[in-house]
């Protein structure tokens, strides 16, 4: 595998696009959601989004809270677009630890065992009418859903 | 009602153990006090009416309920007939519970490994290269008057950390709390805690590793370009006097270097540098550990077996050696045949591509609560929460070993992680053929000589 | 009831004044007894030594700053995995073993008890975990009290009841066996980067010299009448010249007697004396100092001294000693951990490689060796290497091998460093240890230090049935000229016998054993409340755990043996 920081792929002129360096974390209503709410709408809420910086938010041309579509070299997931309130970060944008991130983030270990959680070259594009989907749709939808012994 | 006081909290690495939880006569809990949100939604949903009490086996591509023993069965069946299995997970559940791990994994010849592989892995890595220079949290509370927090955010992640240990907190020679303490915080973002900080530096990500290179050079006033990852001259040398100035300095630092471009390698210098201040003051550091007792995880297969995680017994021996042993990579290069977790949830936290090997393996999932990783599990065996319904030690970030607490009884039927690993053990046994050992109590009574033994000496002297 | 009669085995049992006479040891469950019946297992010892268990009274092998070396030291498990077998688990680690490691190397070599020499109170349940999980040995551990502040400011206000209460506290607290003392006052100077060099240097803000903390609780120590005496890791180890600081601490308690005399002789005992004989001023001008040491031990009767022989390996220091620590790392430059404990102590782990090619080391290896030879009563010293700061434990044998033979010693020093010679006396000390002076260093000695001597450390009826049986026939080999034969007897037994149960044939573990952790309760079922309030104080403002989570719980001593001393 090869390390993330990769011009994005190109995009036809028309559409808002954002290249930005993903990195994910850790939030304290992700925190509360992972104890006993990983099957419910709490965890979507609390970490199926990306923090934009507002700057960085003029470009891609959306309503706060709307749907967009993250792609990176490894994978793309919907998730609600949210203005920074940890800014100002202009080029940097922030996916809580989970699910969603784990769709785009870099799997290569470089052989530490640590997967390249932070700085993830992405593309940011908005998704109108696309749902974020819950943790565990998510998951059985973009494997195999586990096997029978 | 009743009120279970001294309680630990089971959740972050801070392990707040002056938690009071209200049980009513129905041995419900009510409330909790102390704890910070995350610590009482644990104790408050612990007892949710929707909680998944039963063992499910996946059946026509559905997990359906079966019996504890079917579970059981299936589970040891899955592990001895694999043959590379990988165990994972162990950060959200006691010592105890480890060690029963260690033993099975010892004995169905697969790799243990833990979280740490996602979270401080890094940092150990570091120490094995340079060491690590740090103390107890108390040592914080009493005499640092030096706070800084470089990549981690306290204030999300361990919400009472800085009331409690770091930075409010009034201590023996601090005693004006944050007054007498100057915080610097080095973060991409300026998160929650950076906004409270008395010094703020914002690097460019990924960059990190420049900065405390600098740094260095700084404290021995060598010379340094225009500036470094972002940040001007001035404020790095302006920096690097006041942690040289200080009287006790201490380094907090989380994943925003250990999961950073240069990862073990961002934390090798960070304990460098710390060395280095020695020279002039005391200077400390200290990882931010994530779950409650991932450091008891790697405590635990430290004195077990010489290695603290990613250690893999294939060869009825321990090798060690993260990223071919750790669970990442095993995972990555599709390496296990089935898998057992366990307080942890890699469904949720590991890169997709990772996830779906394990979802195209067999693989068993114990865990309190439903989550992404026991859905797409083969057989899930819910487990009692511990801190809450089972006692046992955990290990804080800063290595101090507490013991968790049993608030209340576990919902009928469900069995502790520690029980359900040594029954999956006991009938692995049987399934190879071993001599299973007798059931022993697991806590023995102390022995009935004690209180005579030494007026037995005394009297034998004569 | 189970039954052992080991036959006709050469024993040497120096409390019961058996110097190598031929006798048979009855064995009945985990106690020896007078005699057995017919059906009674024999064990055949024609042709073999027997000796009672060896009990290590200075190691460090449970605990926190134990496996601060195993995280740090990868590399120590190179070389030195080892597989699983049908009655052990695997493990590895070569100067810091895993748990299952040091309690079947320590089984092999004879051993039946080996104790942990310090345990920060604060990681008290972290070192009992350890000792939990160890196979097959008994363990206590020694309560690092040196650097507490409570011991501290009472020393300074002159409460001596309350000091007395809280020591008794501190020990049931925390499980522990003995008040151990790790460079007193110094390492809580450390905790601002300081030091106390010299006994008469006051401890920064606490304003109490380590002079008087030394004798404070020694003091406290016989006022609860404790098993054993203080245990005192002295100032300024390790450092050229410092053997006039361990004259200056050996002065503090001359004369000095135990309250109960009838237990033990001892009202102090020097850890890993070694380090703390040494002259010169510089490394470069290094040299022994150990026969003033050794004079000053032979005049004082009620000290005692575990020695801490370098056993020229490259090993891991750890220590309470957090200064020693930093000094060593700025002088080898290798990796260096620390761990400050809150309100009690510290701690500091270096590797180290003590290299024969090395003059310092040869020195320091000589040094060892001399001390013991120059001390006239083998009952005053003990074998060990402070593993494994000196020396890897599993090296007993081989130092049994150097004191058993003077050519061994010579031969070694042959291929030490060219001025080793000039430096030290060991060349001109012609004098050799037997089996019955080993079964002293080993087995009575440590175990009368340890107020155990009654029930451990001899093979007199009523003693736990703790026996060593070697391949050695001492009238027919001469240990004089047979170093490379000692080394092997002592490095696997023909059996190992702990508590009745056989736990080592041939070098092999044949059982998971029934160790247990011993500790101490002086507190007589009560406590004074003033006492407990000043406790409660540190606990509320500046303790990071509350107090109600503070003292080991009985869980982690499920296998305990509690001693409680007698006060009249
Ligand atoms: S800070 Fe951590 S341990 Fe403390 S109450 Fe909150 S979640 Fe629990
Ligand atoms: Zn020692």
């Amino acid at each position: 595998m090869q390390q993330g920081r990769k011009v994005s792929r190109r995009m036809t002129s028309s559409d808002p696009v954002l290249t930005a360096n993903l990195i994910t974390g850790r939030t304290i209503e992700q925190g509360v959601a992972i104890e006993g709410w990983k099957d419910k709408q709490e965890y979507i809420d609390a970490a199926g989004f990306v923090h934009i910086d507002p700057s960085d938010f003029k470009t891609l041309n959306v309503w706060p809270g709307s749907s967009v579509l993250v792609k990176s070299e490894y994978g793309e997931v919907v998730v609600r677009a949210i203005k920074s309130p940890y800014g100002p970060h202009p080029g940097i944008v922030f996916i809580p630890m989970g699910p969603w991130a784990n769709q785009v983030v870099n799997p290569d270990t470089t052989t530490t065992g640590m997967p390249s959680f932070k700085g993830i070259m992405v593309t940011i594009t908005p998704a109108p009418g696309k749902k974020v989907l819950g943790a565990i749709e998510l998951i059985k939808m973009t494997t195999q859903g586990g096997v029978e012994v | 009602m009743r009120t279970a006081t001294d309680v630990v909290c089971p959740f972050c690495g801070t392990l707040c153990d002056d938690i009071e939880v209200d049980v009513d006569d129905a041995e419900k809990i009510c409330a909790t006090r102390n704890a910070c949100i995350i610590g009482d939604n644990k104790f408050m949903t612990a007892q949710a009416p929707d909680r998944h009490l039963h063992p499910r086996i996946r059946r026509g591509g559905e997990l359906v309920e079966s019996t504890m023993d079917e579970a059981i069965n299936k589970a040891a069946e899955i592990l001895v007939n694999a043959k590379h299995p990988l165990l994972y997970g162990w950060s959200s559940t006691h010592c105890e519970a480890q060690e029963a791990g260690m033993a099975l994994a010892e004995g169905v010849g697969g790799t243990m490994d833990n979280t740490s592989v996602c979270c401080h892995g890094p940092s150990v890595l570091a120490i094995h290269t340079v060491g690590i220079s740090s103390c107890t949290l108390g040592e914080i509370i009493n005499r640092a008057d030096i706070v800084l927090y470089w990549g981690c955010n306290p204030v999300n992640a361990h919400p009472r950390h800085m009331s409690r240990y770091s930075l409010y907190k009034r201590g023996f020679f601090t005693e004006r709390g944050k007054s007498d303490r100057t915080e610097i915080v080095i973060d991409v973002r300026r998160t929650e805690t950076a906004q409270k900080a008395d010094i703020f530096l914002q690097p460019e990500q990924g960059r990190d590793y420049e900065l405390m290179n600098a740094l260095r050079v700084a404290f021995r006033g060598g010379p340094l370009p225009e500036s470094v990852a972002g940040i001007p001259r001035a404020e790095i040398e302006k920096v690097a006097q006041m942690l040289k100035d200080g009287r006790f300095g201490i380094l907090f630092f989380g994943m925003g270097l250990t999961m950073t471009r240069g990862k073990h390698r961002n934390i090798d210098i960070a304990i460098s540098l710390t060395a280095d201040l020695n020279t002039y003051t005391k200077f400390l550091i200290m990882a931010m550990r994530g779950h409650y007792n991932v450091a008891g995880a790697d405590q635990v297969s430290l004195w077990e077996c010489g290695f603290p995680y990613a250690v893999d017994f294939a060869r009825g021996f321990p090798r060690y050696n993260p990223g071919e042993s750790s669970a990442t990579d095993i995972l990555a290069r599709k390496e296990a045949d089935a898998a057992l977790i366990i307080a942890a949830d890699p469904g949720a936290h590991f890169p997709i591509d990772m996830v779906r090997t394990l979802a195209s393996i067999p693989m068993i999932a114990i865990d309190p609560h439903v989550t992404p990783t026991t859905e797409i599990a083969s057989v899930h065996i819910p487990s009692a929460i511990v801190g809450i319904e089972d006692a046992g030690s955990a290990y804080r970030m800063d290595n101090v070993p507490i013991r968790m607490r049993k608030v209340v009884e576990p919902p009928e039927g469900v069995l502790t992680d520690q029980e359900i690993i040594e029954r999956i053990h006991r009938r692995v046994m049987e399934l190879q053929g071993l001599e299973v050992p007798e059931v022993t109590a697991v806590k023995e009574p102390a022995e009935a000589l004690a209180p005579s033994a030494f007026d037995d000496i005394l009297q034998r002297a004569t | 009831m189970s039954e052992i009669l080991v036959k006709n085995g050469y024993v040497y049992d120096p409390k019961n004044g058996v110097n190598g006479d031929v006798m048979d040891i009855a064995i009945r469950d985990d106690k020896i007894v007078d005699a057995v019946s017919p059906t009674a297992k024999v064990i055949d010892a024609s042709g073999k030594v027997v000796m009672a268990g060896g009990i290590d009274i200075h190691a460090h092998i449970a605990g926190p700053k134990v496996n601060v070396g195993r995280n740090m030291r990868p590399e120590d498990k190179l070389f030195n995995t080892s597989k699983r077998g049908k009655m052990t688990r695997s493990g590895g680690g070569f100067s810091v073993p895993s748990v299952f490691e040091t309690g079947y190397v320590y089984s092999r070599m004879g051993y039946t008890q080996a104790n942990e020499a310090a345990m920060p109170p604060l990681l008290a349940r972290h070192t009992h975990e350890e000792m939990a999980d160890t196979p097959l040995i008994d363990q206590s551990a020694y309560t690092l009290l040196g650097n507490n502040w409570l011991v501290m400011e009472y020393i300074k206000r002159g409460e001596k009841d309350k000091l007395n209460a809280f020591v008794a506290w501190m020990l049931h607290a925390t499980k522990g066996y003995c008040v151990k003392l790790v460079n007193p006052g110094g390492s809580e100077a450390w905790g601002w980067g300081m030091n106390c060099v010299n006994i008469s240097d006051p401890v920064p803000y606490f304003d109490v010299m380590p002079s008087e903390i030394i004798s404070g609780l020694a003091e406290a120590n016989e006022a609860l009448n404790l098993p054993t005496s203080i245990h005192l890791h002295a100032n300024n180890l390790g450092h050229p010249g410092n053997y006039q600081t361990t004259l200056d601490s050996i002065k503090l308690l001359e004369g000095v007697l135990p309250r109960d005399g009838k237990i033990r002789d001892q009202v102090i005992n020097f850890a890993h004396m070694q380090f703390h004989s040494y002259g010169g001023t510089t490394w470069k001008d290094f040299e022994t100092e150990a026969q003033p040491i050794a004079d000053s031990i032979n005049k004082n009767k009620n000290m005692t001294v575990d020695v801490g022989f370098v056993t020229l390996d490259e090993t891991t220091t750890m220590t309470a000693d957090g200064p020693m620590e930093y000094y060593l790392h700025n002088t080898n430059h290798l990796k260096w951990a620390n761990a400050d404990i809150e309100l009690e102590t510290a701690a500091g782990v270096v590797p180290y490689i003590y290299s024969p090619k090395i003059s310092v080391c040869g020195i320091q290896w000589a040094i060892g060796l001399e001390l013991a030879l120059l001390i006239d009563d083998p009952m005053q010293a003990f074998i060990t290497t402070d593993h494994p700061n000196a020396g890897p434990f599993r090296r007993y044998p081989r130092i049994i091998s150097w004191l058993m033979s003077n050519q061994a010693r010579l031969d070694r020093l042959e291929t030490l460093h060219k001025v080793v010679p000039d430096r030290v006396a060991i060349g001109g000390i012609s004098r050799v240890f037997d089996f019955y002076d080993i079964a002293k260093m080993t087995r009575a000695g440590p175990a009368r230090a340890l107020g155990l001597g009654d029930m451990k450390g001899h093979l007199g009826v009523g003693a736990d049935a703790d026996v060593a049986i070697y391949n050695y026939n001492p009238k027919t080999m001469d240990p004089t000229t047979d170093p490379a034969g000692i080394e092997k007897t002592f490095k696997n037994t023909a059996y190992t016998i702990k508590g009745g149960d056989i736990v080592v044939i041939d070098g092999e573990v044949v059982s998971k054993g029934n160790k247990r952790t011993i500790w101490v309760d002086a507190t007589n079922g009560s406590m004074d409340p003033a006492v407990l309030d000043d406790i409660e104080k540190k606990f509320v403002r500046f303790y990071s755990v509350t107090m109600n989570n503070y003292p080991v719980q009985d869980e982690y001593v499920a296998r305990g043996l509690v001693v409680k001393p007698e006060v009249a």
